[in-house]
């Protein structure tokens, strides 16, 4: 009797089925079934992302997928972003350019996270990579308009540009002119976080005229409100829109041509930008407002009533960013106008600031969650909170993917019953079953975090700040949250029994931040020594861990499952724990 | 050579001390007072990379002249929440945005709330010799002296040539200017608004918070070069 397997299939059928599967989870899945698979998977595989750049060498990398089209790569932990990673600590992606610069010839996107780009990087890219259509550079920094030049005349089909909220030498506006006449292939470009004063604003006007395929265009606060009719009626087709500076004094008649040239956009979905916002200025977008999906107005200083007059006249939203100053008032009119609301985020004016001065509290947030179930994302900061509020929250918004709360004062109790608030962030990992991203924040005991180990079992990403009593607390997550892959942690007495005890977890963990807890120098080399596949990472500015005693508590660590070792090009204050119990530096 | 500076040699003191119209050190200059503050202190301002006791020293001295005197803001506004590096969750470039669009709506007069002195100042901080840059937020600092300390900790890893210190820096007179700085190895200068480098400690902390965009810790070889401009830019602004 003949035997023939599904598997006896000809090798590039199988490829034109893989050909179908995008996903990289089933990627992986596929390349695991048998080496015949893995094989075939690998050579066809186009787009690798890399959620940690230092998991993995460029050169393994290519060696396993040599035919990539498209890479993402992310560099340094979440909380570099407010501060607490040292500069120089690393993220550099000059080496996986050198490196792909030889071996993928044929690459067209590059997508970075928390990585230092430089001017060098970004020449090498124009350079190497003929048919480069993307680079999308988020939370980057390191680089400087030169660079951008570089990419801007050397990259002839380039279709995306996107600086999102990277930190840039704006040397000068001048970069812009860099785009050849010839270039008229672009679809995306965002340049909203460049700083300077200047921007070549007629390159920019002939740039966009040019390109008939734009459909995302975010402009930077140089750009002045008179500039934009002129840039939206040659861009008719966009479908996203960032505006610059919104302020100055425009005589009506301008004011009139605005609105002109917002109504002819009848694609446009999604507004952001407003800088210096002027009020009067605001109904020139009435026109767009039924269409928008998307609005951020989180640099825009207005209050209400002119944000509740723009928001309830947007009700097909499904995304809204906004400052405090939209108020409970404005979060009702949200809730009773824009029932499609997915997300929302609610920014802090004034972050440092002792008292609250806008009237926004829990009770916003409890409104909006009754009157928008559809909700799926919310970060909100706030002063105070109560565990009834999180409750309804929770019981409202079941669908909720993620939940980032931020009371502004540590370790806040529940006004009204000055209890922990551990019930009600009980209750939202209870309630969303499908909760894969949860922050933190109030007084908390060990009781929430054995909540969390017990309900919060498709959760991805933690962060966790001045919260806990002691080492149950971590233990209870790192043993309970079964998807558990980034876990960062601030000011929390959490030390070496529960990251010790579970300490295998961690390799089935992207990352693992710790700073201000009790974790001992001894229990970094433990784990440095006992888990090879771990790099352990100790980050202390002063003085070496070893100059004190082992039980002396590190005042920040990094910890990461890699298949490459430790890294090679560490600063000075980051020290990393060896397998011979060594610290390397 | 560059490569020196990476291993491990002792850092030396260098000492500025401001001597500003209407303060000690002046050489009997007039003092002209056309309504701005005055700022007759003189301030101790070290980039102390070495012990303890060294610390110990200048807090010994800095008492003896009894001169810190942080800038003061406004006694109408709240006094300024102790703040906690990286809490709230907020990014920096939300911080100084918020922070320039409060400013100017104050100035309209707005005055929604009493004070901004709280939002962030993020400034780059650049060491010749070391290979990244640092970030440092102003509004954490209450004096040079705060500065300074920070910036000793940031850059203790690079460390250099201990030496005895050459006495103090005076801002009015420029020969003596010059001999510090060809005294020092390196010295704390600042970009400010108008593009030019200065030497940190030539303005009241208040207005250099203000007016500073970026650091730049220079050697005192190449720092002397601004001294010209130091006393010119001080003599100005009296």
């Amino acid at each position: 009797m003949q035997k023939k397997m599904m598997y006896s299939f000809p090798d590039d059928v199988l490829e034109h089925v893989f050909s179908f599967i995008q996903s990289d989870k089933d990627r992986n899945a596929v390349s695991a079934v048998c080496k015949l698979w893995y094989e075939i998977e690998r050579w066809c595989r186009r787009k690798v992302f890399i959620g940690n750049c230092y998991a993995v060498s460029p050169r393994v990398v290519i060696k396993r997928f040599p035919e990539v089209r498209s890479i993402e790569l992310k560099g340094k932990p979440h909380f570099a972003d407010f501060n607490l990673v040292p500069d120089g600590w690393g993220g550099y992606v000059l080496p996986w350019i050198v490196e792909m610069a030889g071996a993928y010839p044929c690459l067209e996107e590059i997508r970075l996270k928390r990585m230092v780009v430089t001017d060098e990087s970004l020449e090498l890219i124009a350079k190497s990579f003929k048919n480069f259509k993307v680079l999308v550079l988020f939370s980057c920094e390191g680089f400087s308009t030169d660079g951008l030049a570089a990419i801007a005349a050397g990259c002839k089909n380039l279709r995306e540009l996107d600086l999102r909220e990277s930190e840039v030498d704006d040397l000068s506006g001048h970069w812009l002119t860099h785009f050849p006449e010839t270039c008229t292939s672009l679809v995306s470009l965002n340049i909203s976080c460049l700083g300077s004063d200047e921007v070549s604003f007629s390159a920019l006007e002939r740039l966009v005229g040019r390109c008939p395929n734009l459909k995302s265009l975010r402009l930077n606060r140089a750009v002045t409100l008179d500039k934009i009719a002129n840039i939206l009626r040659r861009a008719p087709q966009l479908v996203d829109f960032g505006t610059g500076n919104y302020a100055s004094e425009l005589p009506p008649d301008v004011l009139l041509n605005l609105a002109g040239a917002f109504s002819s956009c009848k694609e446009l979905k999604s507004l952001s930008g407003f800088w210096d916002v002027v009020p009067a200025y605001l109904p020139a977008l009435y026109s767009v407002c039924s269409r928008l999906t998307s609005l951020n107005l989180s640099y825009a200083t207005i209050q209400n009533p002119e944000i509740i007059k723009l928001v309830s006249r947007c009700p097909s939203l499904q995304r809204l960013l906004v400052l405090d100053y939209i108020e409970d008032s404005g979060l009702e009119a949200l809730a009773s106008s824009c029932k499609d609301l997915q997300e929302l985020r609610v920014f802090p004016s004034d972050p440092f600031g002792g008292e609250p001065h806008v009237s926004l509290t829990e009770q916003g947030l409890v409104t909006v969650s009754l009157g928008c179930p559809k909700l799926q994302s919310i970060l909100y900061f706030c002063h105070r909170m109560t565990n009834a509020a999180l409750v309804t929250i929770a019981q409202s918004c079941p669908n909720l993917t993620r939940f980032r709360l931020c009371i502004i004062e540590p370790k806040t109790a529940d006004y009204l019953t000055l209890e922990p608030l551990d019930v009600g962030f009980g209750a939202i990992v209870e309630h969303c079953k499908d909760l894969r991203r949860l922050s933190l924040s109030g007084l908390l005991t060990d009781r929430v975090f054995e909540y969390i180990g017990t309900y919060a079992k498709k959760l991805e990403m933690l962060s966790v700040a001045f919260a806990g009593d002691s080492d149950l607390g971590l233990h209870h997550v790192l043993f309970g949250c079964e998807s558990l892959r980034k876990l960062e942690i601030r000011d929390c007495p959490f030390g070496d029994k529960a990251l010790l005890a579970n300490a295998a977890k961690l390799e089935t963990m992207r990352s693992l931040w710790m700073s201000s807890c009790t974790v001992s120098f001894g229990a970094c080399k433990l784990l440095g020594q006992k888990m090879p596949r771990l790099n352990v990472e100790v980050i202390d500015e002063t003085e070496p861990p070893d100059s004190r005693p082992e039980s002396c508590p590190v005042e920040k660590f990094y910890i990461y499952r890699s298949v490459s070792g430790p890294r090679f090009d560490k600063p000075p204050f980051v020290w990393t724990m060896d397998e011979e119990g060594k610290i390397m530096h | 050579m560059e490569h020196e500076r990476y291993h491990m040699i002792n850092f030396e003191e260098t000492e500025l001390r401001l001597g500003l119209p209407g303060g000690k050190g002046n050489d009997g200059e007039a003092t002209k007072n056309n309504g701005k503050r005055g700022f007759s202190e003189t301030v101790n301002l070290k980039l102390n990379l070495s012990t303890k006791e060294a610390e110990g020293d200048e807090s010994g001295k800095m008492k003896e002249k009894s001169s810190i005197a942080p800038r003061s803001t406004d006694p109408a506004k709240p006094p300024a929440k102790a703040q906690v590096v990286g809490w709230p969750p907020v990014r920096s470039f939300r911080k100084n945005i918020m922070a320039v669009q409060k400013a100017s709506s104050e100035e309209e007069g707005d005055g929604k709330k009493a004070g901004n002195s709280i939002a962030a100042a993020f400034v780059k901080v650049s060491m010749d010799g070391a290979p990244y840059l640092r970030k440092v937020d102003l509004k954490l600092y209450k004096n040079y002296q705060q500065l300074s300390d920070a910036l000793s900790k940031m850059f203790s890893s690079f460390t250099i040539d201990n030496y005895e210190s050459q006495g103090t820096k005076d801002f009015m007179n420029e020969s003596k200017l010059i001999d510090l700085l060809n005294g020092s190895k390196y010295v704390p200068t600042y970009e400010d608004k108008d593009g030019d480098w200065m030497l940190v400690g030539d303005v009241p902390w208040g207005m250099f918070v203000e007016f500073c965009k970026r650091l730049r810790i220079m050697k005192g070889s190449e720092a002397i070069g601004l001294a010209p401009r130091a006393v010119e830019k001080c003599k100005n602004r009296c």
